[in-house]
């Protein structure tokens, strides 16, 4: 098939950027979106132009690396899948698809498609972890069992890939489902709670921090979440700031 | 130089507890005072790197990623082995080191394998202390799993994300490092080179990608995790970025290289579509359990699916091949990987393959769903001569067991894998081989050490499943942690190291010379147009069977290439931007080395173990001959060229467990 | 607790509860004036008491001025916070694929809302407040010197909705209102914390009672027009 895309294309940090228009023929519909995407940067190299820049590395849709907005949809129009995975019978010959970066101001652009989301690392480094030192017995793995459907919430949790989609996809950039489901998944497991309160109030207030909006329950993230994490992941974390509120 | 692989004495339980016992321990208040390098943080460098923070060392960590958190290890689905024995099924350190040296089809270094197995344990403790998900049973206790070939339950799994769950563990471990300042993060920064001052190893040369900035980092002592070379033969299941530039740089400046024909062939991968592919994605070993492999018998019938007139559903059972059992009636479907692997291939090079490629095989579930259909049918009280309703009961099984794999098949391949068989062709998964490492971990250049998947000593020629996860973990959290300390102990005084001397000059101008040659060839062909074709070479002729002729073939053609990439690549850009073919060029360029010494050690190692087949080497039956007289390790010196590497063999001996041949019939 | 509203989510959890305790607020007005249809006398005397009982007027009314005033305030500085969090808009942006038109212009509905408020305390409220604190006449009568004259409330009401452009703004204010409390029912809950297995069965109450509420008043505003 044939497409029109429409690309964000942007030479540096601080160039202005503008939406380049690339025609691309013969299209098959077995590639990956990312595929598609090679075939053009190759195209590009041969006529000597520069390729166009995008994050990517798994490409089986676990490392979080891929981060397009593709048609007015973080990762594009298919439901639970990062942009690697998008297949290009998603789409129709004649189509024109815009291919734009990540868009908020905490995940400043690099490079064309490329973005900084370094942000999320130091909203995790600000309590994203539980305090244990590498001894290997602080106690038997076994020692304290766990509900089961904590430990499978607790993991639905942790299935985020931080990928940035619930950012991109938010009207507000609000980064509250990335922020929740860590939140979620220590705040379920008794080895977290004994640094539930400080971790919801260091994380939320990096978060802050580093400019991402503030949530207004649109749950456009819950919807485009490439792993499926769901809002109640926002509603624990509310309540666990409320409570750690009232308790600092 | 002679190999001193540094086994300690004694006896092999007490060995791991005697060095740590004697080794050399630095003071906490001199820890302050060192600095550490960690190139790669996926499951090995991040563990290293949180540890040896907590210790109290100064981390400098790398990775070429955005972040830390999408380190490829991250892909790993099934799960992490432990000997813990919750299940009560018999498991014990012993065994769990008997199975690997086993599976490792005793290419594997005793010592090394038996401390795996020891600290295998301690890896599910720590990782539950710091959060991880693993799976749990009603009773809340942590459930397990049995992975190919063993005979225990003791793998530790995540649903399909344990390698995803694990990294995070480790990560969450370096955050909280990142956050006290113990650990400096340079992310988007690849290592070109390491520098070596008096005989250590005392830097890296990096290059920051976003700016294009060469960067000098100075240490007291260099760790690589930089992982597996797979990517080598350019489609494989490893991610875009994963490369051997780290590797192969150490190795130019006096590191051993292991083994490195030693490669893991995946039976189960989803098959190549078109010369656009630029992945590979794996499908759980799991699978086998349930699913027949077949292709047709005939010819005819094989052209006919091919052109879309014949439905594999509507061949007869007379007129398919179920190779696997024909061939291996004791096991069947269930050999292991590398059996499983050469066998699709003998099929597909013999014209059967069932894709327009002719490189697929038949993965079925139809008689699963009939089996499961039948007993549920009969624990239902239903008909249980309805073939419809117990197909579909069947199919309600197998999804509750592997829904989320048929899922991801489906949208790869858009075939439903409950209509029509899935169609599986073997991929390139995981590099046995790597950087050579003595018993601590050290490589053969003092201060510079490798862990995980970058190093060769824990997986023989054949890797178990289950055990990648379990090695990176063991080397970051618990072996290197003890071991460096015995190195680090003389460098208490030595100060800072300056990034002024001449071998940083030096290392720095060699990098910057690459860089500069390669933005300003002007040639005509992109770097995947070079990558694509060293693939080619690489799994034709050194892929899953292997012999002399192909082999020398290939030590030609890739010098031949490699001669014509430095000519004629193209790389748009600068040097001092964000230029991914810029970093792709140099990756390759170290691809187009390695791929030769790794030719070269396929052809001087005249038998066939595990991943490594040499089609002279073969029981009369087809099965791979090992030979005693290559019970050693090759560690390969590089002199100049890859092709003047010289072979250093480590001798590898088995006191504890009789040297065996294996076989599935 | 202190600078709680400095932080994001001690500003969504402010702004859920002026939210919730609006729209209790909004239940209350509602179930008086719906009397109106039924009961004259009725809602004349309630009407009545609320308008001079001084636990409403001195403690309750400025609470919920207060809840208004602060329910926009924050409203309007969420809106610019997050339009500064992302100051580069899309090209193309489908957000119809992943949420609803209610929930992305809450700002609109909102402002939409405010309007109809500064029309409807400019018909009742500000003429209410002149009467009783400016001439001083706390009686409700329609004239204050005739006991016999019966309570202005509902003569006051149904003067009103005799202009038909009148009508028209009070029901598609109505319309706006009931698009805001589509989301900000539930988005109401979720702020304060409250997702779990009852949320399935409150999205549905929150249908039925940002739909039910402002029809009624919808239904009040045309009885009273067409029966004048």
């Amino acid at each position: 098939m044939n497409l029109t895309l429409k690309i964000w294309r942007q030479k540096g940090a601080n160039d202005k950027g503008k939406i380049v228009d690339y025609p691309i023929t013969e299209v098959s519909p077995d590639m990956s979106f990312l595929e598609m995407l090679d075939v053009l940067n190759q195209e590009l190299i041969e006529k000597g132009e520069e390729p166009v820049a995008f994050d990517h590395d798994c490409r089986e849709g676990i490392c979080g690396s891929c981060s397009m907005f593709v048609n007015g949809q973080a990762h594009g129009p298919d439901s639970m899948v990062t942009v690697c995975q998008l297949h290009m019978r998603s789409f129709k010959d004649g189509d024109t698809i815009f291919i734009e970066p990540w868009r908020a101001t905490a995940f400043p652009v690099i490079k064309d498609l490329i973005v900084d989301r370094s942000a999320f690392d130091r909203i995790q480094q600000a309590g994203g972890f539980i305090s244990v030192n590498t001894s290997g017995n602080t106690q038997d793995a076994n020692a304290i069992p766990i509900d089961k459907h904590d430990a499978d919430t607790a993991f639905d949790a942790a299935t985020c890939i931080g990928c940035g989609a619930c950012v991109a996809s938010c009207k507000n950039s609000s980064a509250m489902l990335f922020v929740s489901a860590k939140v979620s998944q220590f705040a379920l497991l008794p080895q977290g709670k004994v640094e539930a309160t400080d971790r919801v109030l260091n994380m939320v207030k990096q978060m802050d921090d580093e400019g991402f909006g503030n949530c207004t329950n649109t749950g456009a993230c819950e919807v485009e979440c490439p792993k499926g994490i769901s809002l109640e992941n926002i509603a624990r974390m509310n309540r666990e700031y409320l409570s750690a509120s009232l308790k600092g | 130089m002679a190999l001193d692989s540094k086994i300690p004495q004694g006896p092999i339980a007490d060995k791991w507890t005697n060095h740590k016992n004697k080794i050399n321990l630095v003071n906490p208040a001199n820890k302050r005072l060192i600095d550490v390098i960690i190139v790669g943080t996926g499951l090995a460098g991040g563990s290293a790197a949180a540890t040896l923070a907590e210790l109290g060392y100064n981390v400098k960590a790398f990775c070429f990623q955005d972040s830390p958190r999408r380190a490829h290890s991250i892909a790993a689905q099934g799960g992490i082995n432990a000997a813990k024995n919750y299940q009560g099924d018999g498991d014990s350190t012993y065994r769990l080191f008997y199975d690997t040296v086993k599976g490792g089809d005793y290419r594997s270094r005793e010592s090394n394998v038996h401390r795996l197995a020891e600290v295998s344990t301690n890896i599910i403790d720590q990782c539950v202390a710091q959060g991880v998900p693993f799976a749990r049973d009603y009773g809340g206790l942590l459930d397990n799993r049995s992975f190919g070939g063993v005979l225990v339950s003791r793998t530790f799994y995540a649903k399909g994300q344990t390698g995803q769950q694990l990294l995070l563990g480790a990560y969450s471990a370096m955050n909280r490092q990142i956050g006290r300042g113990k650990i400096k993060m340079h992310t988007r920064h690849e290592m070109l080179d390491v520098v070596i001052v008096d005989g250590k190893a005392r830097g890296i040369i990096a290059r920051n990608l976003v700016t294009g900035e060469i960067e000098r980092h100075s240490a007291h002592a260099v760790v690589l995790g930089t992982g597996g070379y797979g990517n080598a033969f350019y489609l494989s299941t490893y991610a875009m970025g994963s490369n051997v530039t780290a590797a192969w740089k150490a190795h130019k400046r006096g590191a051993y290289f292991a083994n490195p024909c030693y490669t893991q062939i995946h039976p189960t991968c989803i098959p190549v579509s078109g010369d656009h592919q630029s992945k590979l994605t794996l499908m759980s070993e799991s699978l086998r359990n349930d699913g027949r492999i077949w292709v047709p018998k005939h010819k005819k019938d094989v052209e006919a699916i091919r052109d879309g007139s014949l439905k594999p559903t509507q061949l007869a059972e007379d007129d398919r091949d179920y190779y696997l059992e024909r061939r291996y009636p004791a096991f069947g479907n269930l050999v292991p990987r590398d059996v499983a692997s050469r066998a699709a291939k003998e099929r597909c090079d013999a014209g059967y393959g069932v894709n327009k490629t002719g490189e697929a095989v038949y993965l079925d579930f139809a008689s699963a769903f009939m089996r499961y259909g039948k007993e549920q049918a009969h624990v239902k009280g239903l008909d249980e001569d309805d073939a419809i309703l117990i197909r579909k009961l069947g199919q309600e099984i197998v999804k509750n067991k592997y829904g989320n794999l048929f899922q991801m098949y489906e949208k790869i391949v858009d075939q439903n894998p409950y209509e029509t068989p899935m169609m599986i062709y073997p991929a390139v998964h995981y590099t046995m081989g790597g950087i050579w490492v003595d018993y601590n971990l050290m490589t053969t250049v003092p201060g510079l050490y490798a862990i995980g998947e970058a190093n060769f000593s824990d997986h023989g020629a054949n890797r178990l499943g289950a055990s990648a996860l379990m090695q990176g973990l063991a080397d970051g959290y618990f072996v290197l942690p003890y071991t460096i300390g015995d190195y680090l102990a003389d460098d208490i005084r030595t100060g800072p190291i300056s990034i002024d001397s001449k071998e940083f000059d030096e290392a720095e101008k060699s990098a910057t010379e690459i860089i500069d040659k390669l933005v300003n060839n002007n040639g005509t062909h992109s770097v995947d147009y070079f990558h694509k074709k060293l693939g080619k070479i690489m799994w034709n002729k050194c892929g899953m069977a292997r012999n002399e002729k192909d082999l020398k073939e290939a030590i030609t053609e890739i010098a031949e290439l490699r001669e014509e990439f430095w000519k004629d690549v193209k790389i748009p850009g600068e040097a001092n931007e964000y230029n991914e073919e810029l970093a792709k060029a140099g990756r390759v360029a170290d691809f187009l080395e390695l791929g030769e010494l790794f030719a070269k050690d396929a052809l001087v190692r005249e038998e066939s173990a595990g991943g490594h087949f040499r089609d002279e080497y073969q029981t009369p039956e087809g099965e791979a001959m090992r030979r005693k007289e290559f019970q050693f390790v090759s560690a390969w010196e590089f002199k100049g060229e890859p092709k003047d590497a010289v072979l250093h063999k480590e001798d590898l001996v088995y006191e504890n467990i009789e040297v065996k041949e294996r076989s599935y019939k | 607790m202190s600078g709680i509203l400095n932080s994001s989510i001690g500003r969504k959890f402010a702004m859920a509860l002026s939210a919730l305790f609006l729209m209790v607020f909004l239940l209350q007005h509602f179930s008086i004036n719906i009397l109106s249809v039924f009961s004259p006398d009725i809602f004349n005397d309630v009407s009545h008491f609320m308008g001079t009982f001084w636990v409403i007027q001195y403690l309750l009314q400025p609470v919920l001025i207060l809840g208004v005033v602060f329910h926009f305030v924050m409203g309007f500085v969420l809106e610019i916070k997050n339009n500064k969090a992302r100051q580069i808009s899309y090209a193309k942006n489908n957000g119809g694929a992943n949420s609803s038109w209610m929930s992305r212009n809450m700002i609109w509905s909102g402002l939409a809302i405010l309007g109809f408020m500064g029309l409807h305390f400019y018909d009742f409220w500000f003429p209410e407040i002149s009467i009783k604190f400016i001439d001083g006449d706390m009686s409700g009568l329609i004239d204050p010197n005739n006991a016999e004259s019966g309570y202005r409330y509902l003569e006051h009401l149904q003067h009103k909705f005799v202009d038909g452009w009148r009508v028209v703004l009070y029901v598609i204010s109505f319309v706006f209102l009931a698009l805001h409390l589509l989301h900000g029912f539930n988005s109401a809950f979720q702020s304060v914390g409250a997702n779990n297995k009852y949320t399935k069965g409150l999205i549905g109450f929150g249908k039925v009672y940002a739909i039910g509420i402002p029809l009624g008043f919808i239904f009040i505003a045309l009885f009273h027009f067409f029966n004048h």
